[in-house]
């Protein structure tokens, strides 16, 4: 089979590099809607969980959020979305903020919240309430504790659901190409409907994997960052796992 | 075809529509279904071995959840588009991909719930004149089968709401559904792939729920 050497010389032609249809607009397509997304998805997402989590109210709604969002096939929703809000040009507000494209905005938001509220939540509500208590104990206030003790102990959980999401939305993205829109996803598309050993389908496949590799190391490098060091362990094996509750 | 003006495109819901296509919503439930257990059963069938190994051996431990960790990361769509030119349509295409996804799961749950079988315990089991291979097979598994069939649950859900991704590649059993009412504007078959998508991930989840509770009436959590 010469599928690889079809694959090869498509990336060796310098026209697939440059211009609005090339790799490198395409990938800065994906990332632009990705991070846009994700960024608006923790502003939501981040302050209900914490608010939830200190006040130790809604459990249910906060753990259920995310089973319910993992049942719900994040393609329906974009899908929904598109043929509420057509594609056609965002308002200015969300184009300023560099959203091309409204359904699309709306399905990745929708689909990076309920990783991050629900982590944020299970960290801020598993807190041993003896260290609360020592907080207080100290002469903190509620908005003290908050932000000087639960948000830095919730802190590996907190990245755990924004890898989860990020990683979520990169994948997600790639499913734009088909309802019109940009991105990676657009050689998968393309090429596939050519045939599916056009060598557009593996590049785009191929670039879409890097990316959201990198994605979940970028993450992991910023949370090492962030993170005093004993923050840090094992963080990853909490991300996706049933989470455990004080109940 | 004309019968379609019968229909109203317009509504979420046409229930003529839903009355009048009983067989084919049918058919794409059933390989909804078919392709979920086909998913489920080969990643099993590869984590569960690899899961104990890995529970057992740090080194293991450390090489499969990182490749796993990799497999789990690469999106769907390029996973199946990946495999297209090798596997076309057949099934293999969303099946392969969707059995790996259930890896990283499946494995991370074992490997916890073998961990997290208190010390006190294997000692007494030890002490009691267990060999080591017969404590793991009496004690530490019967001990983790709970948290092992609450990864069974997450991988059963998450495939179930990835299954639809594979109709951009012509599988993917109700997203061929919801896919369908999308080319055509017309929305009542995307509602009726959704709602029926998410009601199996529902009845999967219960139904493995149900299973625990009759097959292992330890793992019921004690009220302190």
């Amino acid at each position: 089979m010469n599928y690889f050497g079809d694959v090869w010389d498509w990336l060796r032609d310098g026209q697939h590099w440059t211009g609005d249809e090339g790799v490198p607009n395409r990938l800065l397509e994906h990332v632009q809607i990705s991070i846009v997304s994700l960024v608006v998805a923790t502003l939501v997402a981040l302050p209900i969980g914490l608010l939830l989590g200190h006040f130790r109210r809604g459990a249910f709604v906060a753990i259920n959020v995310s089973n319910i969002g993992r049942a719900i096939p994040a393609l329906s929703i974009l899908l929904m979305a598109v043929l509420v809000w057509g594609i056609g040009d965002p308002p200015s507000y969300l184009a300023t903020i560099g959203v091309v494209s409204v359904p699309a905005f709306v399905a990745l938001v929708a689909l990076a919240i309920p990783p991050i509220l629900t982590n944020t939540y299970v960290g801020v509500a598993g807190i041993d309430p003896n260290v609360r208590e020592a907080a207080t104990g100290m002469g903190l206030n509620g908005r003290e504790v908050l932000r000087t003790v639960e948000l830095p102990l919730s802190g590996p959980f907190i990245m755990a659901g924004l890898r989860t999401s990020a990683v979520a939305v990169v994948a997600t993205a790639t499913l734009l190409a088909y309802v019109g829109g940009g991105g990676l996803g657009r050689f998968i598309i393309d090429g596939s409907r050519i045939s599916y050993s056009d060598p557009r389908v593996f590049v785009g496949a191929l670039f879409v994997a890097l990316l959201s590799v990198t994605a979940e190391l970028a993450l992991g490098f910023v949370e090492r960052v962030i993170l005093p060091r004993p923050l840090r362990a094992s963080s990853s094996a909490v991300s996706d796992d049933a989470p455990r509750v004080a109940a | 075809m004309s019968i379609l003006a019968a229909y109203d495109g317009d509504v979420w819901i046409d229930w003529s529509w839903v009355g009048d296509h009983g067989d084919e919503i049918v058919t794409h439930l059933r390989e909804h279904a078919e392709l979920t257990a086909l998913s489920i059963g080969l990643g099993l069938l590869i984590a569960v071995p690899l899961g104990l190994l890995a529970a057992f051996h740090p080194r293991v431990r450390g090489v499969t959840i990182a490749a796993t960790g990799v497999l789990y990361t690469i999106p769907s769509l390029a996973a199946f588009a990946l495999l297209l030119p090798w596997t076309g349509l057949s099934r293999a295409t969303a099946v392969i991909p969707l059995a790996s996804y259930t890896l990283l799961i499946i494995i991370r749950n074992i490997v916890a719930g073998i961990h997290g079988v208190p010390r006190e315990v294997r000692e007494a089991a030890t002490g009691m004149g267990y060999t080591s291979a017969a404590r793991i097979g009496w004690v530490d598994i019967p001990l983790a089968l709970p948290a092992m069939f609450a990864g069974l649950r997450i991988a059963l859900v998450t495939v179930i709401g990835l299954i639809p991704v594979a109709a951009l590649v012509g599988q993917g059993g109700l997203g061929r559904l919801m896919r369908d009412g999308f080319d055509r504007g017309f929305r009542t078959p995307l509602t009726v792939g959704i709602v029926l998508t998410v009601a199996l991930a529902v009845v999967c989840d219960l139904a493995v729920l149900l299973a625990q509770r009759v097959l292992m009436p330890w793992s019921r959590r004690r009220r302190a």
